[in-house]
Order: C-alpha cells, then structure tokens, then sequence
C-alpha cells in the first residue's frame, strides 16, 4: 500500500481510496457498494485495436449484405437493415426508425470509428488530435449502442416469420453474430484508465491531486 | 483496494466522470475543469434528482399507451390482426413459441415497469435521505442500467417485420401507435437511470458519522 499510489474515487459511491497494483485478468472492486473500479486487462490497446479493426469489417458486410430473405410470389427476396429502417420511416414512423437508426447503426459506426482512430495513434507512440474531445463523446454514447439488443430482435423476428414463411437467413445475420461477439470483446478489453496511462506517457505529465 | 477516511467531495475533491482523475478544487461552489482532460467538474450530477423525477414522470405516462395501444397489425389474405405488447406475447406462447414469448414479456413488459418502480424507490429513498440499505440500493441502480436496454427488443423487432411491406408479399406488417410510445419510455428511462446519481444513496451516511458535507 504505497502512499504514493494515486487516488482514485468509486464512480458509484464516492469513496476516495488508492490504487493498487492488480495482476493481469484482475479487477479492483470497491469495498464499500462493490462496484468495479478498474480492471487490468492484458495488452488492453494492442487487443481492443484489433477488436475493434475486425469489428469495422464486420459491421459493413452486417450494413451492405441483406439480414434474411423471404421467398414470396416465387422470387426470393432479402432485406437489410437499412431497408428495414427506411420502410418503417414511410409508415410515418419517423420517430422510431430514427431511434433504431441511431442506436444500431451510427452509434455503433462511431463507436467502432473513434476506438481505431483514437487507438491506432497510440499504439504507434503518438497523441490523435481531439483525443480529449472524442473520449467525452464515446461516453456519452456508449449506453446507446446496442448491437446486442438488435440481434436479439433479428432472432425474435426470425422465430416469428418462420410460422407464416420460408425464410432464408442472409449473411448478415451471421455478421451481426459475429459483430456482437467483437464489440463485446472490444468493450471488456478497452480500459479508459490503460488510455489515460498511455496519453500521460505520451505527453509526459505527471498526475497528482 | 485501501479506503481512506471517506467521500472525495467532503475531503474537497472531485473525481472527472471522463477520465477519472482525482484532483482538488480550491473554491467547491466554483466552476472547475479536470486538469488532465478539461471536462467540467461537480461533486454529483447537476439537477440529478429533479431531471431523473421529469424523465421518470414522462415515462410513467407513456407507459401506458404503450400498453394499451396497438403496436403492431398483421395482414395477409386470409387473417388480420392488431396486437398489443401483451397479446403479441400471449400469441407467441400459444403459438408453442414458449422460450421467445418469456424472452418478449421479460424484454417489453417486466424490465420497463421494474425499472420505473426502482428508479422511484431510489429516488424517494434519496430525498428522504435515508440510510437504509446503500449497499443494496447501489446494486439496484446498476442493475437497472445493465438491463434498461434490452427493452429495446420490441422497437427492432418491429422494425424487422415491417420491412415486409418491402417484399411486396401479400402479407404485410405495419408498426402501431404504441410503437411511439414504447420508443419513448424506453429512451426515456435511459435517460432516466443515466440521470440518477449513485453517490447520493451514500452521501447522508456522511451526515450522520458527523462529517461536513461538501455543498454542491
């Protein structure tokens, strides 16, 4: 218990404490409301740079490639997520399909976007411009994608077409399986204390309260 | 972890919600800025309890066409069918699909009322600064922003079907009224939980060991 550690206060309760060094793989749990107050996730940059690299592909097949398809008046034809969001918009559901725009596509898209751009700088040794800026921005928006969520829903919608019509699954069903699993890897990965770190190395400054 | 004496805001400091750092503002009723990421800087969320109550009170009306309106209508050639959250899920379950109808209910039903009525027990608990439970109650506000968004589930499942319209099939599937309303409680709830500040279900137990409480 070094006197020298740096303070840290818990986000849920607000008790000030110091850190402690954690072995790899392990989290520091407040011991007053158990909340997690940081974590020691291996190689943190390096493994959620590639997380989120894969992520970035993925999320364009999920985009461009249709969800399923259903054969109707003998020709077989697919939907997209776009598809989707602009047929509810020209039922006059402007509202909803701007949320389930903005939640399953863009935030995600920007999720994805400021990981690599803020971390592929770093990994290099260098400092991204705004870095200050898109951190503040990637909290306030990282309650609001949820990818996960939607896959769920493509399942329930699946289960539910598949009593009135055949139905073929396309390939961006399969992408948004797999784009899940990667912004989930990336997620437990990403460390905003292991940033923080890298940056004040980079800048050189010493933190102290 | 190694406690000190207690909260940072009695001892006069504040952590930054960005990027964490601890550091010591000189004058507390003074606007402060991070030095490490230049992000504004309070003690606990401003407003906290009366925009939570706003966002709580808009959700609780809502909640109820939600319920009551339509949120989807069915036709083909030989059925037609409006469904409400509740008799889409009681559709599912009759139709044998028993594990998608409970994931439904628990998704669209269960989580937006468990979630209102939490946030209004933590939120009383917090005006009435009590000390019961802070422990339990801290777990409660974080489950509540684990799960609020998988209630989300209904809106894209709507969104799914009614691209039908798309397919130029006979069948077609039109998202209802309750849609809008269902959207709304949703995000508001979130907005909600997001609103809410943990740190004061803690912060009269200071109070009453006899410790200065940090004006806000």
């Amino acid at each position: 218990m070094s006197e020298h550690a740096p303070l840290i206060a818990c986000h849920d309760c607000d008790l000030l404490q110091r850190e402690i060094p954690l072995n790899p793989g392990c989290a520091a749990t407040c011991p007053r409301c158990g909340a997690v107050l940081y974590r020691n996730a291996t190689d943190s940059v390096n493994r959620t740079l590639a997380y989120s690299v894969g992520a970035a592909l993925v999320f364009l097949i999920a985009n461009w490639f249709p969800i399923f398809g259903i054969e109707a008046q003998g020709t077989l034809k697919g939907i997209t997520l776009l598809d989707a969001v602009r047929s509810l918009w020209d039922q006059e559901m402007q509202l909803v399909s701007t949320v389930v725009f903005i939640t399953a596509i863009v935030i995600p898209a920007l999720e994805i976007l400021s990981l690599v751009y803020l971390l592929l700088p770093l990994q290099l040794g260098m400092l991204p411009s705004g870095y200050n800026q898109l951190l503040r921005l990637m909290r306030l928006a990282e309650p609001w994608g949820m990818v996960e969520v939607f896959m769920l829903g493509i399942l329930v919608s699946l289960v539910k077409l598949t009593g009135n019509f055949r139905v073929v699954p396309g390939v961006a069903l399969w992408s948004f399986a797999v784009l899940t699993l990667l912004i989930a890897a990336a997620a437990a990965s990403f460390s905003t204390r292991d940033v923080w770190c890298c940056v004040d190395r980079i800048t050189g400054r010493k933190v102290a309260p | 972890m190694s406690p000190l004496s207690g909260s940072a805001a009695s001892l006069g400091l504040r952590a930054c919600h960005v990027c964490n750092l601890v550091s010591r503002v000189s004058h507390p009723r003074q606007a402060a800025h991070c030095p490490r990421c230049g992000a504004h800087l309070h003690a606990r969320k401003v407003g906290s309890v009366t925009s939570c109550w706003a966002f709580l009170i808009a959700g609780y009306i809502l909640y109820i066409p939600a319920n009551l309106l339509t949120m989807m209508e069915t036709g083909s050639l030989i059925s037609y069918r409006k469904d409400t959250i509740m008799s889409g899920v009681v559709h599912l379950w009759k139709t044998g699909s028993w594990g998608i109808a409970a994931v439904v209910f628990i998704a669209s039903i269960l989580i937006p009322l468990l979630k209102l009525i939490s946030l209004t027990v933590l939120l009383i608990s917090v005006q009435r600064r009590s000390t019961w439970q802070p422990r339990q109650r801290t777990r409660l506000y974080r489950m509540v922003e684990l799960v609020g968004r998988w209630s989300m589930l209904d809106i894209y499942v709507v969104t799914l079907l009614a691209a039908l319209v798309q397919l130029g099939s006979l069948a077609t599937v039109k998202a209802g009224p309750a849609a809008v309303a269902f959207g709304a409680v949703v995000v508001l709830t979130m907005f909600a939980s997001l609103k809410f500040d943990p740190r004061l279900i803690w912060d009269p137990l200071y109070k009453e060991r006899g410790h200065e409480r940090d004006a806000q």
